[in-house]
């Protein structure tokens, strides 16, 4: 498998109030082609900062990064880079600047210097793979948040990258507008074959993913599949983080001598084990 | 603080083709020192219904009757029932101002006339509540702060007012779990200690369960469920076909009956259901 991202022994140093703060510590990560990968960690553990650097915004103060071969210190490189390895964030609000749905996902390429033929199939093929065709003509600020959230993938995916990096794209929806964007992001994974990188606290938004990274204070704690670091509950929980209620319950039934596996993360997996059981 | 909403409605843009009723003959009653959950979709009408609360919006019709007043009544002075009920709208730092902290928190209780040794007093207080040192942090900018420091710093200049009814819009969005935990955590500590009327408005079942006395479930501008956690979790069906998700633990016993195995069905937290397995576990009967 090819590397899509590599990121190679990276630290990260900001000063603030005269106190020099180390946001990144010696960090590895390679990713591959069409690898979806869920980082977790809570606020201030270096996640978003080590999103930055995926895309150029920040650059290592050591070590390297790079994507698809390309340096981000080379700024030759940037705007490739950037197209290679697009980016959503957190707020829908404020990623949208046009009026009009379609001349909102248009901007990418525009900028892009596309050209307009194929800019319109683009917006065409985008709007349908987040499923919003139908609001190409409608208002963005009439829409709601996970709404919203999907016309900036959109935006994304109109400028073609192999990558995508999300940045707590769920934190600001209700309940259903975070099922809306996770689809979105699984679908872009499977069918699209773009590479994922998504950065969240919701650890259910983790299940399916092929790889979890947890960090903690600028470093790289645990590392595996889903099951392999949802079942060190013990772990995630001194974290400050949460694990899948079904999780958590195994894990206190193994406590009182129940034998079940530790790396139960579905309702239908646990009720399969428990009824074995009986 | 007692509240009453008898047939409350509240219709957005009327007699324009965007016309939306987004609150339909509500009728609510809340007791005083009440810890309330408010479930809702978004645009449910839940925000809507805060907002009417303390005279940010007024009623299309409809009475609320706060402690025996009728706030809707034009005579009623509106600033003395915000001096009463505090709301603490959603992503409250994106409001925070001024230039220190302590500047900040004291907005409120400056405007409302108080002396300054008062304000001090109320400052410390309202900071000691939601965990922020005073000494420590008093002189900083409040934009130098972490994103649930800030969220404290915002709910502490709501607090400063000492409200007799505090109006929470999704307190939580946004922040990591530990500091969702946290906040939450001095939420119940507020309650207990001064016994004030606590509104929660949240996504989150499984936060709003382990806090609140009573749930109130809105969907497109009604009432639709209303009662004691326990008895709203046994309306999954219900609860899902509004798409409100239910806890996962409250998903599978629901899922264990439907094998066959019949345990209790208002439960919705894992130490409920480790005791409530084990029982069956080990071939107890079950009630």
């Amino acid at each position: 498998m090819k590397a899509m991202i590599e990121i190679q022994d990276v630290v990260f140093k900001y000063k603030s109030q005269e106190e020099e703060i180390k946001a990144l510590k010696n960090v590895t990560i390679e990713v591959n082609e069409g690898e979806f990968v869920v980082i977790i960690g809570h606020n201030g553990s270096g996640k978003s900062t080590l999103a930055k650097h995926i895309n150029a915004l920040l650059i290592p103060s050591q070590g390297d990064v790079s994507v698809r071969g390309m340096n981000t210190k080379d700024e030759s490189k940037t705007w490739d880079i950037r197209q290679t390895a697009g980016m959503v964030f957190q707020n829908p609000d404020n990623q949208i600047v046009a009026t009009i749905v379609e001349e909102d996902v248009a901007f990418g390429p525009e900028n892009l210097g596309v050209e307009s033929k194929e800019i319109v199939r683009r917006v065409e093929e985008a709007l349908k793979i987040v499923d919003m065709t139908e609001y190409r003509e409608k208002a963005p600020h009439l829409l709601s948040g996970g709404q919203k959230q999907r016309i900036a993938i959109a935006g994304v995916i109109a400028m073609r990258p192999d990558c995508i990096i999300f940045d707590e794209p769920t934190a600001m929806l209700d309940p259903s507008g975070r099922k809306e964007v996770i689809s979105t992001i699984e679908k872009l994974n499977k069918e699209e074959n773009i590479t994922i990188i998504h950065i969240t606290h919701f650890m259910e938004e983790a299940v399916n993913a092929d790889r979890v990274i947890v960090m903690e204070a600028g470093q790289i704690v645990l590392e595996g599949s889903p099951r392999e670091v949802f079942s060190q509950v013990e772990e995630l929980k001194a974290l400050g983080l949460d694990v899948p209620q079904v999780t958590d319950l195994a894990h206190e039934l193994i406590r009182e001598g129940i034998n079940i596996p530790n790396d139960i993360l579905t309702v239908d997996e646990m009720v399969m084990e428990l009824c074995q059981l009986k | 603080m007692s509240i009453k909403i008898e047939n409350l409605t509240y219709i957005y843009n009327p007699k324009s083709p965007f016309e939306t009723k987004a609150l339909d003959n509500v009728n609510i009653e809340i007791e005083s020192g009440e810890f309330i959950g408010l479930i809702g979709h978004t645009g449910s009408g839940k925000s809507t219904l805060t907002q009417h609360l303390n005279g940010l919006i007024k009623p299309t019709s409809g009475r609320i009757i706060i402690n025996g007043l009728d706030i809707t009544n034009s005579s009623v002075k509106l600033v003395e029932v915000r001096k009463k009920v505090g709301l603490v709208f959603q992503y409250p730092e994106h409001q925070l101002f001024e230039e220190t902290v302590y500047k900040d928190i004291a907005f409120g209780p400056l405007n409302q006339g108080l002396k300054e040794e008062e304000v001090e007093q109320r400052i410390k207080e309202a900071m000691e509540a939601v965990k922020l040192s005073y000494e420590d942090l008093k002189d900083r900018s409040p934009f130098e702060l972490s994103g649930g420091q800030r969220r404290r710093v915002a709910i502490a200049g709501v607090l400063a007012m000492k409200p007799e009814v505090l109006i929470l819009d999704e307190p939580t969005a946004g922040l990591d779990p530990r500091s969702r935990d946290e906040i939450l955590e001095e939420i119940k500590m507020l309650h207990e200690r001064y016994k004030i009327t606590i509104i929660l408005v949240s996504h989150s079942m499984e936060d709003i369960a382990k806090l609140v006395d009573r749930i109130i479930v809105m969907h497109r501008g009604h009432v639709r469920l209303m009662g004691e956690a326990r008895e709203i979790f046994k309306q999954s069906e219900v609860l899902e076909s509004i798409g409100l998700g239910i806890p996962q633990i409250t998903h599978l016993l629901n899922q264990l009956k439907q094998k066959g195995v019949v345990l209790r069905d208002d439960i919705f937290t894992v130490e409920e259901a480790k005791e409530e397995i084990l029982k069956w576990m080990r071939g107890e009967k079950n009630a």
